[in-house]
């Protein structure tokens, strides 16, 4: 059983080291950023990375370097606000469906089973598609098809403690089942919640990408990985190397968070052991 | 078993109503007038008259209840409407679609186990070792990589540069042009399979017949493939063939790039042109699909593993 982070694990420190890096551009883009990153230039468009453009730069002249870093503000700010709205929207749904129980659990957890139902990228898809494209849009869709796996997990969760004596206990003292709710159950049901938010993460920043790249998401000018690679896809003839950086970047964010989330897992729930999984 | 069928059965009934309301009331989020938004000259102007006339005809002059019932009713009897476009029959255009998204699903379903079982087998027995952490990290980096990048990269390589394969539509069908899209699709699911390979290999080896062969002296090769390799792949090859709802996601993107003409395509270009009885068709019949196919995959894990249906009983 592990019960810390193996310091010899190198996978760890670097994606720890790529969301630090990743944040870290989001935070301070503006400063770091070469250039502006919707400034247009039609006489510097399509050239090939160089000195002044590391990476290149798009159909319109702007510079794809600082298009990928200001791009990090979008794609993490969209994660964590559609991570932590569903997570919390999930949590408070799942953990009083889950504690009171009876006829209203069960119609709750069939709304859930519906929401599940659908393939979420394409349920995603329909709302941010039909609501009109844009981040608010995006992140609204996205939450929509997110907060139905939490909410069935905090029930689970809720279900195998609620019975346990410390609760019966605080119940059997007369404290209030509000405060038994958010002092006693949630803070041990948490843990396998902030391990799916992880992951979540991860996956969310991926749909949200790939919600853009189809155009039902963030709209340009504003840089996007996903409709970066959009627009593109145009070009990808004339110069190709616009297509790859994009890319690098949303794949190694991604495989961060899920590289986290797995170690998070080993570390929070011994019963998933490293060699079975 | 039985009654654990039943009572899944039973569960289906709300779910795929509330999914039928869902998949109805999806099309009135648009902001707008449904009938307007329907019929709007590209330049954005509206026709009145030619409005009304639409209402009526659709039956969108009712109210959103009765439009429900009507449509669920129609629904029942395997009528989805006709396309607001081009007049074709919702449930035809779908059936004709999903039949080659099938297509697609299957191919990539072989990609995706030809990558996955090798490198699943190959980790469970070198576990810990190096080839193992290899092997793992390109499972982390297959559900990683976003698959409109993946597609893109595999068409300058082959489609550009070797030249080797169109690089989208349908052509004639072939495995010339289902190849490019069968391998961005399956290449993320094989990373998935692949860490079902691997666990499910790994719990094998540590059962008894299997160390009872290695101690009668039976060459590693043959304990790995004669005796683990069969027991090991009835959960992954029943999950990874029944675990669609992935495909589906991913057909939404992969289709749209390669312009492969099935129903992720044909969903995209409905939310484009607000064709609505298109969309609430395609989601409904997606879910539906998904719902089922989920229901099968309970169905076979409870099998699979008698532990599911006594814990569900409670």
């Amino acid at each position: 059983m592990k019960t810390k982070i193996n310091k010899k694990n190198p996978g760890f420190f670097l994606s720890a080291g790529i969301l630090v890096f990743f944040i870290l551009a989001a935070i301070f883009a503006g400063y770091i950023a070469p250039h502006d990153p919707e400034k247009a230039n039609l006489e510097l468009r399509l050239k090939e990375p160089c000195r002044e453009f590391p990476l290149g730069t798009d159909h319109m002249g702007r510079c794809i370097l600082s298009r990928i870093i200001f791009g990090a503000r979008i794609s993490l700010s969209v994660g964590l606000l559609v991570v932590s709205s569903a997570l919390a929207l999930g949590l408070a749904v799942g953990s009083l469906s889950g504690y009171y129980g009876g006829w209203a659990d069960e119609a709750v957890m069939r709304i859930v089973d519906a929401f599940l139902a659908f393939p979420s990228l394409l349920l995603a898809l329909g709302i941010a598609g039909l609501f009109g494209a844009g981040f608010t849009n995006l992140v609204i869709a996205l939450i929509v098809v997110d907060w139905a796996g939490y909410a069935r997990l905090a029930r689970s969760s809720v279900i195998s403690v609620k019975e346990q004596d410390y609760i019966k206990a605080s119940k059997g003292l007369g404290v209030g089942d509000m405060h038994v709710i958010v002092h006693h159950v949630i803070p041990n049901i948490i843990s396998p919640l902030i391990v799916m938010a992880t992951i979540g993460m991860g996956y969310v920043i991926l749909s949200a990408a790939g919600l853009s790249f189809l155009g039902f998401g963030v709209q340009p000018p504003t840089p996007e990985w996903g409709s970066m690679l959009n627009e593109g896809k145009t070009y990808i003839r004339s110069a190709p190397y616009i297509m790859v950086f994009p890319g690098i970047a949303i794949m190694l964010v991604v495989l961060a968070f899920n590289y986290l989330g797995d170690e998070l897992r080993d570390l929070i729930d011994p019963r998933t052991r490293k060699d079975i999984e | 078993m039985i009654e654990f069928i039943a009572r899944r059965l039973l569960l289906l009934v709300p779910v795929l109503l509330l999914v039928s309301v869902i998949s109805f009331s999806i099309i009135y989020i648009s902001p707008g007038d449904t009938a307007e938004n329907a019929i709007m000259n590209p330049g954005g102007g509206v026709d009145r008259k030619a409005v009304e006339e639409f209402r009526a005809k659709t039956g969108l002059d009712e109210p959103v209840h009765i439009q429900y019932i009507n449509w669920m009713g129609r629904v029942l009897r395997g009528d989805l409407g006709e396309s607001y476009m081009t007049g074709v029959g919702v449930s035809e255009a779908i059936f004709r679609c999903f039949k080659v998204t099938l297509k697609l699903a299957v191919v990539s379903m072989l990609v995706s186990l030809v990558i996955a079982l090798p490198l699943g087998i190959i980790s469970a027995v070198k576990k810990g070792t190096v080839i193992d952490d290899v092997c793992r990290l390109f499972a982390l980096a297959g559900v990683s990589m976003p698959n409109f990048w993946q597609a893109y990269l595999l068409i300058i390589v082959f489609a550009l540069t070797l030249k080797v394969l169109p690089s989208s539509g349908y052509g004639d069908g072939g495995i010339t042009y289902l190849f490019l899209p069968a391998v961005t699709l399956g290449t993320g699911y094989a990373a998935v399979t692949m860490r079902l390979m691997r666990s499910s290999m790994i719990e094998v080896l540590q059962q008894d017949y299997v160390r009872a062969a290695r101690a009668k002296g039976v060459p590693e090769h043959m304990v790995i493939f004669r005796h683990a390799l069969k027991n090991s792949l009835i959960p992954v090859v029943t999950v990874a063939g029944l675990n669609f709802g992935y495909l589906l996601n991913g057909s939404v993107i992969v289709e749209t790039i390669f312009s492969w003409p099935g129903i992720g395509n044909l969903i995209v270009s409905s939310i484009l042109s607000k064709d609505y009885p298109m969309i609430q068709g395609c989601v409904l019949f997606i879910a539906v699909i998904f719902v089922l196919v989920n229901f099968a995959v309970d169905i076979s894990y409870a099998y699979l593993n008698p532990r599911i249906r006594y814990e569900n009983k409670n």
